[in-house]
C-alpha cells in the first residue's frame, strides 16, 4: 500500500547505485519495505511547523578553527601502504576507471 | 560503594602503595577473560603479550620510585573503533578485515600516558550502529549477568568486559546512547560528556556530529578519574572545545542540597513499571538529601528519534564513504574501479550498516533532502531550545536511560524500527550536545539492572557527577 513516505525498488535501486552498493533483489525487497516502514514512521514530524525554525547542523558554535602552520611529521608511507589492499611503487593501485563506466 | 570486582582507583592506589603489582592485577584479569570470555565474547581481540609488557613496565617504574599515572597498572578494554597504532581495528565489520592504523587515538595515548594497560579490543554493533551488539560481524555479545540477555549496545562489549571483571574501566563511544544504554543494562556507570570535551581523533567516525567518547566503571568516583585522564582539548581535533575540563573528582563529595532536579512530565509510553519505580525512588533519595524536584517538559521529545534516525544515518553515509577497497580494509576484485566499489561495499557491510547508509543516502538525495535532513535539523534545534527552556529552571533532568531491562538476545534483532524506539531517552543530548550519564539504580524485572540517567546542559558535568554521586551513596 503506497503511502507519502513509501520508497518504491526503483528509488532503492537508485539510491544503492549513489552509494556504490551492490545490492541483490532480495536485499532490494527488503530494504524497500523496511525503509518505507521507517520514513512512515518518521513522517510524524510532518504534524510539526517547522516554517519559522532554524537548522541546527551542529551542537558546538566553533567555527573556522586555525592553528599555526607547522610543519610536523606525517604517517610513515610504508607503514600505510602495509594495510592497503594493492599497492605498488609507493602508491595505491586501483583497477581502471577510465573508459569502464557503463 | 561494594563492587564486584576491584575498582581503578583502589587498583591504583595498591599498586601505588606496593601492596600489589600491576602484573598480579593483570593475571588476575587475564585468568577471568580465560575463563569466561567464551560465553560472553567481550573482545574482538585480547592483547595479552602487549598487556604483560605493559604491565612489567609499570612495575620497573614502581620498583625504581617513579612517579605512576593516575590509571597507572589498571586494566583497560577500548571499544574497537579505536585507533590503536599496529593493532587491528575492525569496528567489528569485514570490510576493515586486515587494518592495522598507523596511530593511536588521542584517548589511546592519554590512557597510555596515565598508565592504563589495555587488554583488548571490544566487540560493537558493527561501526557502532546498533543497540544490543547483536549486528557485529564476528557474533553478538552476551550480558554477563545473564547470558541469554543482550548487553546493550553498540558498545557492549566495553560495558560486558568491566561487568565481567576482565577490565576495571574501558571506553566506548555515544552517538546515541551507545555508552549510557550498555552501562545501564550491565550495572555500571557510563558516561556521555558535553561534545567537545573528549577528543575524537582517531575514533572512527560514525555520526560526527553528534560520537563522543566516554567511559565505562563500576563507580562514579572511577568514571570522574577517566574523563579527567581523557577529557580536554586536543589540537588534533578541531571540534574539541577550548576550555579546560573542570575537576570532576573534586565535586563528587558535595551532594545535592539546593539543587533543582528536573522530573518529565509526560513520560514517553513504553517503559517497564520497574523501570519508572526506581526513577521515582531516585527522585526520593536525592530530595531526602536536599534537592528540590521540579516539573518539566520536552515537548519535541518523542521527534529526537526521528531527527536522529535521518541526521546519523545521513552524516554515516558520507563517513562511510571512505571504505571503498582503495586504501585499507577488504577488496573484492572487479574489471573497473566502479564496480570495485560496489562490490567490496556489498561484500564489507553487513545488513544493519547497509540499511542505515541507504537510508542515509536517500534523506541526503536531491528531491527529498528538505522532506527528511532539512526538517530533521529543524527538529534538532526544536530539542535543543526545549531543554534550553527546561534548564532555565532547574541544574539537571532525571529519567530512565533505557525503557526496559536488558532484552533477551534475538528480540528485537528482526525488527529495527523497535530497536531505534529503545533510544528515545538518551538520543536528545546528542543531538542536542550535552552531557549525561547512566548511574546503576537497583534491579528490575527478571533481576536485572536499571540505570537512572543524569542529564545536564553542556559543560554541565560538575553538576551531574554530583548528582550521580549521590545517587551512588542512596542505593
Amino acid at each position: 500500500m503506497a503511502t507519502p513516505h513509501s520508497i518504491s525498488i526503483e528509488t532503492v535501486a537508485k539510491v544503492a547505485n549513489l552509494a556504490r552498493l551492490n545490492l541483490t533483489p532480495q536485499e532490494m525487497a527488503t530494504m524497500a519495505e523496511q525503509l518505507s516502514g521507517m520514513l512512515e514512521h518518521f513522517g510524524g514530524i510532518d504534524k510539526l511547523d517547522l516554517s519559522a525554525v532554524v537548522p541546527m547542523a551542529q551542537a558546538v558554535p566553533l567555527k573556522n578553527v586555525l592553528r599555526e602552520d607547522v610543519v610536523m611529521p606525517s604517517l610513515d608511507r610504508d607503514e600505510v601502504l602495509a594495510s592497503a589492499p594493492d599497492a605498488h611503487d609507493g602508491r595505491f593501485r586501483v583497477p581502471p576507471s577510465a573508459g569502464q563506466e557503463s | 560503594m561494594a563492587t564486584p570486582f576491584a575498582t581503578a582507583i583502589q587498583i591504583a592506589q595498591s599498586i601505588r602503595d606496593g601492596s600489589t603489582t600491576a602484573s598480579a592485577v593483570l593475571e588476575q584479569h587475564l585468568a577471568r577473560i580465560s575463563e569466561r570470555e567464551g560465553e560472553i565474547h567481550a573482545f574482538n581481540l585480547v592483547t595479552t603479550e602487549q598487556a604483560r609488557a605493559t604491565a612489567q613496565h609499570i612495575d620497573k617504574q614502581a620498583k625504581a620510585g617513579n612517579a605512576l599515572g593516575a590509571l597507572a597498572g589498571v586494566p583497560v578494554a577500548l571499544k574497537d573503533n579505536m585507533c590503536t597504532r599496529g593493532i587491528a581495528t575492525t569496528c567489528s565489520s569485514k570490510i576493515l578485515e586486515g587494518w592495522k592504523p598507523p596511530y593511536d587515538a588521542t584517548v589511546v595515548t592519554r590512557l597510555q600516558q596515565a598508565g592504563a594497560v589495555m587488554v583488548g579490543k571490544t566487540n560493537l554493533d558493527e561501526f557502532a550502529m546498533g543497540s544490543s551488539t547483536e549486528n557485529s560481524a564476528f557474533g553478538p555479545t552476551r550480558n554477563p549477568l545473564d547470558t541469554s540477555r543482550v548487553p546493550g549496545g553498540s558498545s557492549g562489549g566495553s560495558a560486558a568486559a568491566v561487568a565481567a571483571g576482565f577490565a576495571a574501566a574501558s571506553l566506548g563511544s555515544d552517538t546515541g546512547g551507545s555508552i549510557r544504554q550498555p552501562a545501564s543494562l550491565c550495572g555500571l556507570v557510563g558516561v556521555k560528556p558535553t561534545y567537545g570535551l573528549v577528543s575524537r581523533q582517531g575514533i572512527v567516525a560514525f555520526a560526527s556530529s553528534l560520537d563522543q567518547v566516554g567511559p565505562f566503571t563500576h563507580t562514579v568516583a572511577d568514571a570522574a578519574l577517566l574523563m579527567e585522564v581523557i577529557g580536554g582539548h586536543d589540537p588534533l581535533d578541531s571540534t574539541s572545545l577550548p576550555q579546560p575540563l573542570p575537576s570532576l573528582t573534586a565535586v563528587l563529595d558535595q551532594g545535592v542540597k539546593g539543587m533543582r532536579i528536573g522530573r518529565l512530565v509526560g513520560m514517553p509510553e513504553g517503559c517497564e513499571p520497574e523501570v519508572l519505580a526506581r526513577l521515582e525512588a531516585a527522585f526520593a533519595a536525592l530530595q531526602q538529601a536536599g534537592a528540590t524536584i521540579v516539573d518539566i517538559t520536552l515537548p519535541s521529545l518523542e521527534f529526537g528519534i526521528t531527527a536522529y534516525y535521518l541526521i546519523a544515518p545521513a552524516e554515516a553515509s558520507s563517513n562511510l564513504a571512505r571504505y571503498d577497497g582503495v586504501r585499507y580494509g577488504l577488496r573484492v576484485d572487479s574489471p573497473d574501479l566502479n564496480s570495485m566499489y560496489g562490490a567490496t561495499r556489498a561484500a564489507g557491510f553487513g545488513a544493519e550498516v547497509k540499511r542505515r547508509i541507504m537510508l542515509g543516502t536517500y534523506a541526503l538525495s536531491a528531491g527529498y533532502f528538505d522532506a527528511y535532513y532539512g526538517k530533521a535539523l529543524k527538529v534538532r534545534r526544536l530539542i535543543s531550545d526545549d531543554f534550553a527552556t527546561a534548564y532555565s529552571s532547574c541544574d539537571v533532568i532525571l529519567t530512565p536511560t533505557s525503557p526496559t531491562v536488558a532484552f533477551p538476545i534475538g528480540e528485537k534483532a528482526d525488527d529495527p524500527l523497535t530497536m531505534y524506539l529503545c533510544d528515545v531517552f538518551t538520543i536528545p543530548t546528542n543531538l542536542a550536545g550535552h552531557c549525561a550519564m547512566s548511574v546503576p539504580f537497583g534491579t528490575g524485572a527478571h533481576n536485572m539492572p536499571v540505570g537512572v540517567q543524569v542529564l545536564a546542559p553542556a559543560l554541565g558535568e560538575q553538576a551531574m557527577f554530583r548528582v550521580a554521586a549521590q545517587l551512588e551513596r542512596a542505593s
